[in-house]
């Protein structure tokens, strides 16, 4: 039975089974109703060496098609340095569990603590969680922190405006945990930011949660919204991407109680959809409601400077049957990436990301606009997402990209599709793309 | 090695940089058109530091942490097994990484493929008929669970069951999930042994009650012997069995949750198929229905046609999306990896093997730690504390005294059963000889208990740092690099 991942041999067991008092391996089941017990033979494939395991994985990395990526929806493609890879794969990173140890967890706990320092630098926000699992499901968790944070109101609204795949997430969890989520309906592409003020002048909104850039990549004014809401006693959330707070307003700057969103957009692998990472930030006021794990400075007793887990009294292993949140991990191998990125781009890196992101995406939307198959669909600012409309057939327009080795044109709604355009796309990639338009 | 103390930030200087990019060959779009409502006035505060920089800070950040590779971790409850080096290498395989999740179906049909495999392999390892793996980590395939729970009674109009059956020996997010779900929680006593008392069970099951949740062994390592009187008596009331999967792996090879009579789980790939913990995550928590709950698992969902190919389908009575897109697709990679590998013949040793390395700590320390309830576990066992409690010293010193002598500590704490428990899984990847070094310790640190307490009591003292201060961190909290400075 000796195999690479099981050190037992024949006179280990033998011995183990004598000083436990047992005769065979079989008798540590005996509590188990016989019948329950897996006699059979499980239908899986027979053990595979390491060379029939790369062969056989490998194989179907191949049967995926590695395009040229001019689709947003969600999911970046922006460059990472080699060094992010490689420190993330130290195995005292990846192999560590979450660090209730805080003696010899400070490596973990430190970079959750520059993570926390970053988010909060590029939201604006005083406080930043130690992550989520996605974007998503930090919206969702949002929506949830305003009801908590609110007491008595239950009602949150959220602009259609929204990421479709954010919205879907949302729903489900207002649907099971019983909040009363509207869909503020959006006007030319925009929030509809009358309409949300006058249903929060009601006076039983607990929240409003709006995109920025939006499901169509347009950059929103979200001028007087923060003041409205206040006055009615309503939080404003905002899912915002962090990549592109390296030059947009921040959600603090527009008065935000809550920024949530996704760091896929720090130069995560797009890798069929995760891991990526969420986050969420708050102020002071509210940090107690936020829910995930944060991580606080402190000093050990010889006055070291350390870190460590805080808060915790929020965490549902206290609460328990009182939870608002059953998040008990976070994301944190994710986090040391997006830690890793950030200090490498610095300040600088990220404006740079962000003015070739800019430059190549609004270039190509100019370029696509002069086929006659495109126009805008909305007159808005842009900053690397945009949609267009389209008389062509979407679905064969997708194919016919494939076919030339190019993702885009994702549907957006009948007749129109969106492209995004980052500073990982190169000139060649560009001018091919639009040949390859030019071609059908 | 030097004591490193520095955060990022701290080596920043104006004008270091750690990036190159290429210029986009379309300067004339400048950021500058974008309306000045748009642009944000104060700077973020980033770092400025060389590349070099941020490889060395990084490298010495991780010389303060202890992983698997560096060491045994006796964790309860968190099946702390060897992360195989192979899997890390078929998760980074650009075929993976570079394909985006809105990629046509027919783009990534070795992606596909590979998730539905393990689909399929997950629900034959545990005599389920279909699995999601859209859940992102444990915590989150239980509230998942919970709600394919709920949608399963809505879809049949019954309207009424709001509250869920939950032990008081459950891990702690099995309420929150609850509650978060919607649902009312009501607690089911345990018996001296641990395990589920029948007799206080049956009162609560009405037509208010959706389902129990249950862990399987329990936490206390105890396999709950009465499943088939509780699924019946659950079943009979009109609920359903919603199976933890934390505690999956003494059971891996033995016996199937579908075959104890089960209709809802989720499974912990980042526990039982041997994904790296990553510090606290990404994991993956995949969830599994027995036939008849496929319907309600949640959108999206891959599934294999009839032509061969596979497909990202969506359901109309499904309980709707929980995920951005289809999961933690790099941590399935890994899980899958691990399967192949060990093949159907290695995997029926994993559980086996799990519950001998536990069972033998228990036997070799149950005359120094107190045993609070004796006979076979499986995978993981509780102690109450040490024998001896004329000494003040506490389950927490033992643990912290166990960091001195280069182990993790033990689970602590919890189950909330016992006051001063110590929870203790080694799983099947450790070996005898790191099994008998980790008894001789725990031993020592038992005699030191007794003839200097002191040492334990104010343990560790071979670590970077001490005990921190905890009281002050809570109270007033200083949660980024900004607020550290403004001290």
């Amino acid at each position: 039975m000796s195999y690479k991942y099981i050190p037992h041999t024949q006179s280990d067991i033998d011995e183990m089974l004598k000083a436990i008092g047992a005769t065979t391996v079989d008798d540590l089941y005996s509590d188990i109703p016989e019948n329950m017990l897996f006699k059979g033979d499980y239908n899986l494939p027979e053990s595979m060496s390491e060379t029939e395991v790369r062969h056989f994985i490998g194989n179907l990395s191949h049967r995926n098609q590695v395009c040229s990526i001019f689709a947003g929806a969600g999911a970046y493609n922006h460059y990472a340095p080699s060094v992010v890879g490689h420190i993330i794969e130290r195995s005292e990173f990846l192999t560590a569990y979450t660090p209730y140890q805080p003696e010899i967890s400070q490596g973990t706990l430190q970079y959750i603590f520059e993570f926390q320092s970053m988010m909060s630098e590029l939201t604006g926000m005083q406080c930043c969680n130690a992550s989520m699992y996605d974007g998503p499901t930090a919206a969702a968790e949002t929506m949830m922190m305003c009801v908590t944070a609110s007491k008595k109101r239950n009602k949150v609204l959220v602009s259609a405006t929204m990421p479709a795949h954010v919205l879907r997430v949302m729903r489900t969890y207002a649907h099971f945990h019983g909040i009363d989520l509207q869909e503020v309906a959006a006007v030319e592409g925009v929030s509809d930011l009358d309409a949300i003020k006058v249903a929060a002048a009601a006076g039983d909104v607990a929240g409003v949660i709006v995109a920025q850039p939006n499901r169509y990549g347009i950059v929103e004014d979200y001028t007087g919204l923060a003041d409205a809401l206040h006055s009615n006693k309503t939080l404003l959330g905002m899912y915002a991407d962090p990549s592109a707070l390296a030059v947009l307003k921040s959600p603090a700057e527009w008065g935000a109680d809550i920024a949530c969103g996704d760091g896929q957009t720090l130069g995560m692998p797009l890798s069929c959809g995760g891991p990526y990472v969420g986050y969420m930030a708050t102020t002071k006021d509210l940090v107690r409601k936020m829910p995930g794990r944060i991580v606080g400075a402190t000093h050990d007793v010889n006055g070291r400077r350390a870190f460590v887990l805080t808060l915790q009294a929020r965490e549902q292993h206290i609460r328990r049957e009182k939870a608002n949140s059953n998040i008990c991990s976070n994301q944190s191998l994710m986090a040391l990436y997006a830690t890793v990125y950030l200090s490498l781009m610095g300040r600088d890196g990220m404006k740079e990301v962000n003015a070739s992101s800019y430059a190549n995406a609004h270039y190509l939307h100019d370029e696509l606009c002069k086929s006659s198959h495109f126009k805008p669909a909305f007159d808005k600012p842009f900053l690397k997402e945009f949609v267009l409309s389209t008389d062509l057939d979407i679905e064969k327009l997708q194919k016919h990209l494939l076919a030339n080795g190019i993702f885009g044109a994702v549907k957006v709604a009948e007749g129109q599709v969106s492209f995004c355009a980052t500073e990982n796309n190169t000139k060649e990639e560009i001018e091919h793309l639009l040949n390859v338009i030019k071609s059908i | 090695m030097k004591q490193y103390d520095k955060l990022i930030f701290e080596l920043s200087k104006s004008g270091r940089r750690g990036y190159s990019l290429p210029q986009s060959s379309h300067t004339e779009y400048s950021l500058e058109e974008l309306p000045s409502f748009a642009r944000r006035s104060e700077e973020p505060l980033l770092p400025e530091v060389s590349e070099f920089d941020v490889v060395r800070h990084f490298t010495n950040l991780s010389n303060k942490n202890f992983g698997l590779d560096t060491g045994f971790y006796p964790l309860g409850s968190c099946t702390m097994k060897y992360n195989p080096k192979i899997n890390e290498d078929m998760s980074n395989l650009e075929g993976f990484t570079a394909i985006h999740p809105l990629q046509p179906a027919e783009s990534m049909q070795g992606a596909l493929e590979l998730y539905y495999n393990l689909q399929r392999s997950l629900a034959e390892l545990t005599g389920l008929s279909e699995f999601t793996l859209n859940p992102f980590a444990g915590a989150h395939g239980e509230l998942t669970g919970l709600m394919v729970m709920r949608q399963y009674h809505a879809k049949r109009g019954d309207t009424r069951r709001t509250r869920v059956i939950v032990p008081d020996s459950a891990h702690g997010t099995n309420p929150a999930s609850a509650a978060v779900c919607g649902l009312e929680i009501v607690e089911v006593k345990s018996t001296a042994r641990g395990t589920i008392d029948v007799d206080d069970l049956k009162p609560l099951l009405d037509d208010t009650i959706a389902g129990i949740m249950m862990t399987n062994p329990n936490t206390l390592g105890i396999f709950e012997s009465e499943i088939p009187e509780i699924a019946r008596l659950v079943h009979e009331a009109g609920g359903l069995l919603y199976y933890d999967g934390a505690n999956l792996n003494p059971m891996l090879g033995k016996c199937r949750p579908g075959d104890m009579g089960f209709d809802i789980m989720h499974i912990n790939l980042h526990k039982t198929f041997s994904t790296p913990h990553g510090g606290g995550g990404p994991g993956s928590g995949p969830v599994g229905v027995r036939a008849g709950l496929e319907a309600y698992l949640p959108n999206p969902h891959v599934s294999k046609l009839a032509d061969g190919s596979y497909t990202i389908d969506e359901g109309t009575d499904s309980l709707g999306s929980i995920s951005g897109f289809i999961g933690n697709f790099g941590v399935m990679v890994k899980a899958y990896t691990y399967i192949l590998s060990l093949g159907k013949e290695n995997v029926k040793n994993v559980g086996p093997m799990a519950s001998l390395n536990a069972n033998y700590i228990k036997e070799q320390l149950k005359d120094c730690y107190e045993l609070p309830i004796s006979g076979v576990c499986k995978h993981e066992f509780v102690f109450d504390g040490l024998k001896d409690k004329s000494t003040g010293v506490t389950t927490l010193d033992v643990a912290k005294r166990l960091l001195d002598y280069g182990y993790h500590a033990p689970t602590i704490y919890f189950p909330l059963l016992f006051h001063q428990a110590i929870m203790i899984e080694p799983t099947e990847t450790e070996s005898k000889e790191t099994l008998d070094e980790f008894i001789e310790v725990m031993r020592k640190v038992a005699k030191e208990a007794t003839e200097d307490p002191d040492t334990v009591k104010t343990a560790p003292h071979t670590t970077l740092v001490g005990r921190l201060d905890e009281t002050t961190a809570a109270r007033k909290p200083i949660l980024n690099y900004r607020d550290l400075i403004a001290q």
